[in-house]
């Protein structure tokens, strides 16, 4: 299957050669990477400038500035002709604000009740947590129906809140309660729900990638082979730039793109994999280069901006529906906090903790909405509230759960349990009486 | 690698020409034989002491013919006469053309099922399992994958838990030791992880074991590593029959299954039922009853072992040899019957000797039937060493049937 024909007439497609420079927009809606360039538009935070490392070598940056010069411009002109088209000048309604807004608030406040339980002992084990990267997660994520996917890593409480897995299920799994969402056995690392499509929830980075690649898959073979002609469902793989490093992601970027998959990869680059510099990683940092060479457009967008993130996603999210099939989206963001509540995070640069933490996305997105009169403060200082009364009867929620019993241990190793096998006596092991009390010989 | 092997047994009876010569209306399912539907009604299991399940007349014509067929897949010639007594005369083909049947009619009752993996749409598959299926299901039901087996495995146990029915194909076993992430972390644990939300029935098989000189990579045997897995299912098949009725049974089940295929038994020729039959996932099979000594194997050394069975008979031995088919569990009810009626045990495998399925049955047979045994258990393996490339040193890494017939006779001193 040839890939050059696998590109539509969407502006959103044709991956420019190096040497290519065009004109660039000064619209202030800019979203590729423009080190060079600075927007300081007080009322608008959606000017994304920023070094990619504050006190790198200067080698490094000039490196990857010469680089970006020739970039994948496409984008910009989406926005800019959306722009055009809207009468309101806005990019976003006072209700798909106030949604984005709370999604963004309930991420960040149960990642922080995370931290506070803890400490306190009630949760074990390794904890990601995901402060400062929710504009990647509620700019994706809302735009999602039920049916479609979302595959995550171990950094995934917020992909699973904002896919519409309660808080309660979430708060309980991470207590190892038998009512979460994964009856204890999954843990921090492992959401999984199937009311939702939440695919995981996995351990070892890029393991996951496949997997959604599959969710895609099946999303593909159910209208081609199946003939459910509406279907339509739509696979995120979320991860991050160390995960770009990995085989299993080039290898399910050549299959999605070679079967136009209906799937997008979104990297959450936040340049730290544990204590390793994206950039001490990669010989080439500029991850969403890797998709044109693969046959799939390649974006870059400001994973500090919810709004931003959110047009990016609208359009590869809609290309995927269309059967157009799979979109690199490199999200630039931060995480606020160290790599797990086990790591010190003594190695990034304060500075350059700093920087990110003045662009906030919450803050941001506060800002726009009041600014733009979307939202009063008393608004949302309300859903503010709101969420704060989810968390607290969520951690009550999970406290009060039972811890699960010994008859759980072997229930759901088989979907089938004769899996187990025949034991002495000629019985299905399942059969013996002591399987169900969890003490059984297998 | 689509090089043909000959069937076991020394001689070169299933040559090539034979496959080539197949017939093809074999190939499309319900016309040559009775439609699916009237074949459901007469659905049969078949266990392994020979009884049959169900609601089939002549039960006991068919465990005798189970029996005889089973015996018959040792030698190379085709002995249509013992078959020729049952009431219905069932079709010989070709190991690999079971396996094909046995995927091509789970295919046509379910369009959930496909196939993927390298070479098995427009190729046909590397040993012809799949060949065909392309052209009939489409480029999407059986799909060509890059060589990426570690993603290709993963995708698969992706499109399993969203609903479809994968069979995933390893060119070679050995090939899937680079899928080794996705069947450890996510083919195994995330039906438990998920707290039971998704089930992955996906199947996983490809063309393991010693060949005729393929050199240590391509001669693997990959069943020692993946038994440790918890919330695989493992089984071995050896005949066309127990291929074509292990293949259904995996594509049904709910867990997900590794089939481990023989490179060297493709080309066994059996005759098989034509109605509808599937073998039981969890059962061991009984192939030649007997009271001196219980022999267990699997895959190729059923067949070094029935022919040492030869030997010994003219010796005065009566070898009870049980093919445990499944190697993750372990049949212990089959094997342990045996073990209290012989009392001495001979465990013969392909697998290397250190950690190998021999090793975990030995264990396991030590544990629940120590005081039936009046000799220790013996266990023949594969050498601990790479396979190598010549004839002869490849030759000794297997247990040949000689060391069989030494080994009983030293057990029933």
């Amino acid at each position: 299957m040839a890939a050059a024909s696998a590109f539509s007439a969407t502006k959103f497609t044709q991956p420019l050669p190096l040497n290519t420079t065009t004109s660039r927009s000064h619209d202030k809606h800019q979203s590729f990477f423009d080190p060079l360039k600075t927007t300081s538009s007080s009322s608008s935070f959606l000017g994304s400038t920023r070094k990619l490392r504050l006190n790198s070598a200067s080698k490094f940056n000039h490196l990857a500035n010469s680089n970006r010069r020739s970039a994948v411009v496409a984008v910009s002109d989406v926005v800019k002709e959306k722009k055009v088209k809207s009468t309101t000048n806005l990019l976003i309604t006072k209700e798909e604000g106030l949604k984005v807004y709370e999604d963004m608030i309930l991420g960040r406040s149960f990642e922080d009740m995370c931290a506070q339980m803890y400490y306190r002992g009630k949760m074990f084990g390794f904890v990601h947590l995901y402060n400062g990267q929710e504009a990647v997660s509620s700019g994706f994520i809302k735009l999602l129906k039920q049916e479609d996917s979302v595959v995550s890593t171990y950094r995934d409480h917020v992909h699973a809140l904002s896919k519409g897995v309660p808080a309660r299920a979430v708060m309980s799994e991470l207590f190892g309660k038998t009512t979460g969402c994964c009856r204890g056995q999954g843990g921090s690392m492992h959401m999984f729900s199937k009311e939702h499509n939440l695919l995981g929830g996995f351990a070892f980075i890029g393991e996951g990638i496949p997997v959604a690649t599959g969710a895609a898959f099946s999303s593909k073979y159910r209208r081609e082979v199946l003939k459910q002609a509406d279907c339509d469902h739509v696979t995120l793989a979320f991860f991050g730039d160390g995960t770009c490093n990995n085989g299993q992601f080039f290898e399910c970027l050549n299959m999605a793109a070679l079967w136009k998959l209906p799937i997008v990869f979104v990297v959450e680059n936040n340049l730290w994999a544990i204590g390793m510099s994206h950039l001490r990683a990669t010989s080439d940092p500029e991850i969403w280069k890797k998709g044109p060479a693969f046959g799939m457009p390649g974006v870059h967008v400001d994973g500090m901006d919810v709004l931003k993130v959110r047009e990016v996603a609208k359009e590869a999210i809609g290309r995927a529906r269309r059967g157009e099939g799979p979109t690199l989206v490199e999200c630039e963001t931060y995480r606020f906090r160290g790599h797990s509540l086990a790591d010190p995070d003594e190695l990034r640069d304060p500075a350059e903790k700093a920087h990110y933490a003045a662009r906030d996305p919450i803050t941001a997105l506060k800002k726009y909405m009041i600014e733009n009169s979307l939202a009063s403060e008393a608004e949302l200082k309300a859903i503010e509230k709101k969420i704060d009364e989810v968390l607290e009867d969520a951690v009550e929620f999970a406290e009060e759960s039972p811890l699960p019993s010994r008859s759980q241990l072997l229930e759901n190793v088989f979907a089938d349990p004769r899996g187990f096998g025949i034991g002495p006596d000629g019985q299905y092991r399942c059969e013996d009486p002591k399987f169900t009390e969890g003490t059984a010989h297998v | 690698m689509a090089t043909i092997f000959q069937g076991l047994g020394g001689g070169a009876a299933t040559a090539t020409a034979l496959t080539n010569s197949f017939d093809s209306k074999k190939l499309l399912l319900p016309s040559s034989r009775r439609s699916l539907s009237e074949r459901k009604a007469s659905f049969l299991v078949v266990r392994s002491d020979g009884s049959v399940n169900l609601n089939l007349g002549s039960s006991n014509a068919r465990a005798r013919r189970v029996n005889q067929l089973i015996t018959n897949a040792v030698a190379t010639k085709a002995d249509s006469s013992a078959a020729s007594a049952a009431s219905k005369p069932g079709h010989e083909l070709l190991l690999y053309e079971a396996l094909r049947e046995g995927i091509e009619e789970e295919m046509d009752r379910d369009p959930h099922v496909c196939v993927m993996g390298e070479d098995v749409g427009h190729y046909g598959g590397s040993y012809k399992v799949t060949r065909g299926l392309a052209d009939k299901y489409g480029d999407l039901r059986v799909l060509d994958t890059p060589i990426a087996e570690n993603s290709f495995t993963g995708m698969g146990i992706g499109a399993a838990m969203t609903g479809l029915r994968p069979i995933v194909e390893g060119m070679n076993m050995g090939f899937l030791l680079l899928a080794f992430n996705q069947i450890s972390n996510n083919c195994g644990m995330l039906h438990y992880t998920s707290g039971g939300q998704f089930t992955i029935p996906i199947v996983i098989r490809g063309p393991g074991g010693v060949g005729r000189q393929l050199g240590a990579e391509h001669s693997q045997r990959l069943e020692s590593y993946f038994q440790s897995i918890p919330g695989i299912q493992m089984v071995a098949c050896s005949t066309p029959y127990n291929a074509k009725g292990l293949m259904k049974a995996a594509i049904r089940s709910e867990n997900p299954v590794i089939l481990f295929e023989h490179v060297l038994l493709y080309n066994l020729k059996e005759r098989i039922p034509d109605e509808e039959y599937i073998c039981n996932l969890e059962e061991a099979e009984m192939v030649r009853p007997g009271e001196h000594v219980t022999i267990l194997t699997y895959s190729r050394m059923r067949y070094h072992v029935m022919q040492a069975a030869k030997t010994l008979v003219n010796k005065g031995y009566d070898p009870e040899v049980i093919d445990i088919r499944s190697l993750k569990p372990f049949d212990l009810h089959t094997i342990g019957n045996s073990v209290k009626k012989t009392h001495r045990v001979l465990i013969v495998e392909e697998c290397m000797r250190t950690g190998g399925i021999g090793a975990s049955l030995t264990a396991a047979i030590t544990e629940n039937f120590h005081d039936y045994l009046d000799a220790p258990i013996v266990c023949l393996s594969s050498q601990d060493v790479p396979t190598p490339y010549a004839g002869t040193l490849e030759e000794w890494t297997v247990v040949q049937p000689a060391q069989i017939v030494t080994a009983v006779e030293h057990l029933c001193q």
